[in-house]
């Protein structure tokens, strides 16, 4: 299953200070789906405000960006630039 | 001196990684070129805006009788000729925006939150009575304690902006509104343990002014509201769509009823990814029924468009004597201007983002203050946090004894490293950047009296995002490419240069424009590194859409199966054995033939690009101190980036030297001063002192090229991560100069002139 991590203190707001876990996922959107169910409001708040690097590659609004049996998704704050 | 390091991803380009002459060079070298402000339409009313004159005031009333009455004044606007939105979150620009925020900064309702807050705009036949109903206008202020410094704003005592604003990031809800917008933070392993295991301990407390991105080229846009509520505006900007978006939102429209057309861009560097004036110029074009032209002046500019964050950062950093960083823990505190949103977020992520740490914890404050809505600068928020972090490393390898550069080689990110900020770092050449540096003449060049040395390192992500981009072949095989991308870095060359790889035609043949959002589907702004890479894929796939259906129209002339016909060097070539001695096709034979193969030859992509290759900076700065003045002169710069693979070279080193340019005022000349009352002392090119050509050496980039693999040809975003090591690369340089560490931006001629006094007394 894909491992989920995040280092940001906004989403363990919502995991109760959980920053390591695995989901049943095979995209995005399946992630997106998952985290809310586990952790009401958290896939809303990521589909809104984070990016997804899977396997170091950053996505943004990306539901159909694939996530592998063994992937490493980090959820971070989504990226802009001047 | 500039030097490529080159490791071609596909080895035989012909036109890619070449310097053809800029398609837009003559237009700008000859003044012909039309931006913003150039544009007119026959009846064209002139609006202009009314400012507050307080930093912080309830708005009591405003009464506009007297400006309407005046002879040519054909119409005013206030808040209430606005919707009053609800607080919304809406992705228009790069990222979500508060559309409430976003209205209020556009026009002021119930308070002015700055010096310079719109509270009133004007249309007039003429600019003099435009100024003389400005002056009509009345407005009744209850002026109110301002507050500006970023701590002082965070203090629980300080004037509050927002009644409805609440810490968000807390680990509970505070009881009390306050100006922080938000916490946040990033934490990995064990501080304590790494600060215990530390043999040195630097720490330092850093300190930035907000600074402006400083383009020549003020605000300026035409609108036009036809009286079937059909709506047109022309203006200089960092993306069509965005202006078209954010005006729809305002104004609640239609988007599909407004078409935009990008002017020329006369420089943006993040601070035109949003709208101040075109709202307006729609509410008084609609109010007045004829066309409105709005052109900001410079002191406009500057006192209501976004400046970057002046900020404070601390920094402690634990090290073995070995120099292997044990902890690291940084505290960034950002002024976001009048409404929330600094860039603090990507300054917590990058500032230690060059750094393989285990233990960290990195804390971020988004703070309102009454000073203009900050907007987006060159690698928002990461110079600022770069000052900090790269000082104090400067600090560490002068305590340790060991060269700065190894002292970043030694903790150096690389492939497989897992960032400070999460993801694994994959085909990224941090290490490559220092060793250039490390090996450039001017890191061993000799250093005369009163000359000091500095070096720092900084990182920024680079993105992709939404972009459409479409080819269309003419009758004689040229081509013209449309993007939805303002060029505001060189943008149109690399699309010819992509476009023209792909189709195997001669760059001069391609013709690349940048169409209205009307024209061409939708595409994300142009900003945050994204263009060559994102709407380079679309153009890439557009051209190999052509070159396929090119290769069937051939198909279908030589009566073969389509398998059976290849491209090479522009023309279709038959594989057909049964067909030999046919010669190949050239695109001009094929479009000429167009009408009877299927018709036009076009082609659309719209895409969501991801993958976008993060870049590294690394720059060694040489500079010499008059200990007289305190002046600091800039003898000689080096600046080394991983650019992934430099489409155009001369636009890359563009980039590179103009990110050096901009860092240099910044760290040495730049600042928001404001007086006793919260007004801009200095809204003006006179007193704002940004670098100019003699003020800076010959620039060196050094462009070393670790492809990404996700973009055709191995592109990089390169706009940005220039910008961010030179705030520390010359404060460390100055450090080396006069052997003590200044912490406080801008390093201008007083203050150095009072640490060389204090020292010698």
């Amino acid at each position: 299953m894909p491992h989920v991590l995040t280092t940001h203190g906004d989403c363990g707001a919502f995991t109760g200070g959980v920053f390591a876990f695995d989901v049943e996922a095979r995209s995005v959107r399946q992630l997106i789906l998952e985290l809310e169910n586990r952790f009401p409001g958290l896939g809303d708040y990521v589909e809104r405000r984070m990016a997804i690097a899977i396997d170091g590659e950053i996505h943004q609004d990306a539901y159909g960006a694939a996530l592998g049996e063994h992937s490493e998704v980090y959820l971070i704050p989504k990226i802009g630039g001047g | 001196m500039t030097d490529v390091l080159n490791r071609p991803s596909t080895p035989q380009l012909k036109v890619v990684g070449t310097r053809p002459v800029r398609p837009d060079g003559v237009d700008k070298v000859t003044g012909a070129a039309t931006y913003g402000a150039d544009f007119h339409l026959p009846g064209m009313l002139v609006g202009k805006i009314k400012r507050s004159p307080h930093a912080h005031a309830r708005i009591v009333s405003i009464d506009t009788r007297a400006a309407l009455a005046l002879p040519g004044v054909k119409a005013v606007v206030t808040a209430a000729d606005l919707p009053d939105l609800a607080s919304e979150e809406y992705e228009a620009g790069e990222s979500a925006s508060n559309l409430r925020d976003l209205s209020l900064n556009v026009m002021a309702r119930r308070k002015a939150l700055y010096d310079g807050h719109a509270v009133a705009a004007v249309a007039a036949t003429s600019s003099a009575i435009a100024d003389a109903a400005l002056d009509l206008i009345k407005v009744t202020y209850e002026v109110l304690p301002h507050v500006i410094d970023v701590e002082a704003a965070m203090a629980p005592d300080a004037p509050l902006l927002h009644a409805h604003m609440f810490t968000e990031g807390l680990d509970e809800r505070p009881a009390l509104p306050s100006n922080i917008a938000k916490r946040n933070q990033i934490k990995g392993g064990d501080i304590d343990k790494g600060f215990a295991e530390a043999d040195v301990i630097v720490e330092g407390r850093y300190t930035t002014q907000a600074v402006h991105q400083g383009y020549i080229e003020p605000h300026a846009c035409v609108a036009s509201f036809a009286a079937d509520g059909q709506c047109q505006v022309w203006s200089s900007s960092q993306g069509q769509f965005m202006v078209r978006t954010y005006c729809a939102k305002v104004l609640d429209l239609d988007i599909a009823s407004i078409r935009v057309t990008p002017a020329e861009i006369g420089g943006g560097f993040g601070g035109k990814t949003t709208v101040y004036l075109e709202p307006l110029a729609l509410a008084l074009s609609r109010q007045s029924g004829a066309p409105v032209k709005m052109v900001m002046t410079r002191e406009e500019v500057f006192r209501a468009t976004g400046p970057t964050s002046g900020a404070v950062i601390l920094v402690k950093l634990g090290a073995k004597t070995d120099g292997k960083l044990t902890a690291a823990e940084v505290e960034l505190k950002y002024q976001a201007g009048a409404f929330s949103g600094s860039p603090v977020g990507a300054g917590s992520m990058t500032a230690l983002a060059v750094y393989a740490l285990e233990n960290f914890q990195i804390t971020g404050w988004d703070v309102v203050t009454n000073s203009p809505k900050v907007a987006a600068y060159r690698a928002p928020g990461a110079p600022i946090a770069a000052f900090g972090v790269e000082s104090a490393i400067d600090d560490l390898a002068l305590k340790l004894g060991i060269d700065p550069i190894t002292l970043r080689e030694i903790n150096g990110v690389k492939d497989g490293v897992k960032a400070v900020y999460g993801p694994t770092f994959r085909n990224i050449g941090y290490l490559e950047t220092l060793k250039a540096i490390k090996d450039c003449p001017q890191y061993t060049a000799p250093l005369g009296p009163n000359q000091g040395r500095g070096v720092a390192a900084g990182f920024w992500f680079n993105v992709g995002g939404e972009s459409t981009a479409a080819v269309h072949i003419s009758e004689d095989g040229t081509a013209v490419i449309a993007t939805g991308n303002p060029d505001i870095g060189g943008s149109r060359a690399s699309m010819a240069m992509m476009a023209a790889e792909v189709l195997g035609l001669p760059v001069e043949k391609v013709r690349p424009i940048v169409a209205d959002t009307a024209s061409i589907g939708f595409s994300m702004l142009t900003g945050g590194s994204r263009t060559t890479f994102a709407t380079g894929m679309a153009v890439v796939q557009a051209a190999e859409k052509i070159v396929a259906e090119l290769k069937r129209r051939a198909a279908v002339i030589w009566d073969v199966a389509p398998d059976m016909v290849t491209w090479e060097n522009g023309a279709a070539v038959c594989l057909d054995p049964s067909k030999e001695g046919l010669r190949p096709l050239p695109l001009a034979g094929l479009a000429a033939q167009s009408a009877k193969t299927g018709g036009p030859i076009s082609a659309e992509v719209s895409l969501n690009a991801q993958g976008a290759g993060p870049g590294f900076a690394v720059h060694v700065c040489d500079v010499e101190v008059d200990p007289e003045t305190g002046h600091v002169t800039v003898l000689r710069y080096t600046a080394a980036q991983d650019v992934g693979k430099a489409i155009h070279p001369s636009y890359v080193e563009g980039q590179i030297q103009g990110g050096v340019a901009q860092g240099v005022g910044w760290a040495l000349n730049e600042e928001y001063i404001f007086d006793s009352e919260g007004k801009m002392e200095n809204a003006g090119f006179l007193d704002y002192r940004v670098p100019v050509a003699s003020d800076l050496p010959m620039i060196d980039a050094i462009m070393i090229e670790v492809p990404n693999p996700r973009h055709p040809y191995g592109a990089k975003g390169v706009g940005e991560a220039p910008i961010i090591p030179p705030l520390a690369a010359v404060a460390n340089a100055v450090r080396g100069a006069i052997g003590v560490r200044m912490c406080d931006l801008p390093l201008s001629p007083p203050k150095i002139r009072a640490v060389i006094d204090a020292k010698a007394s």
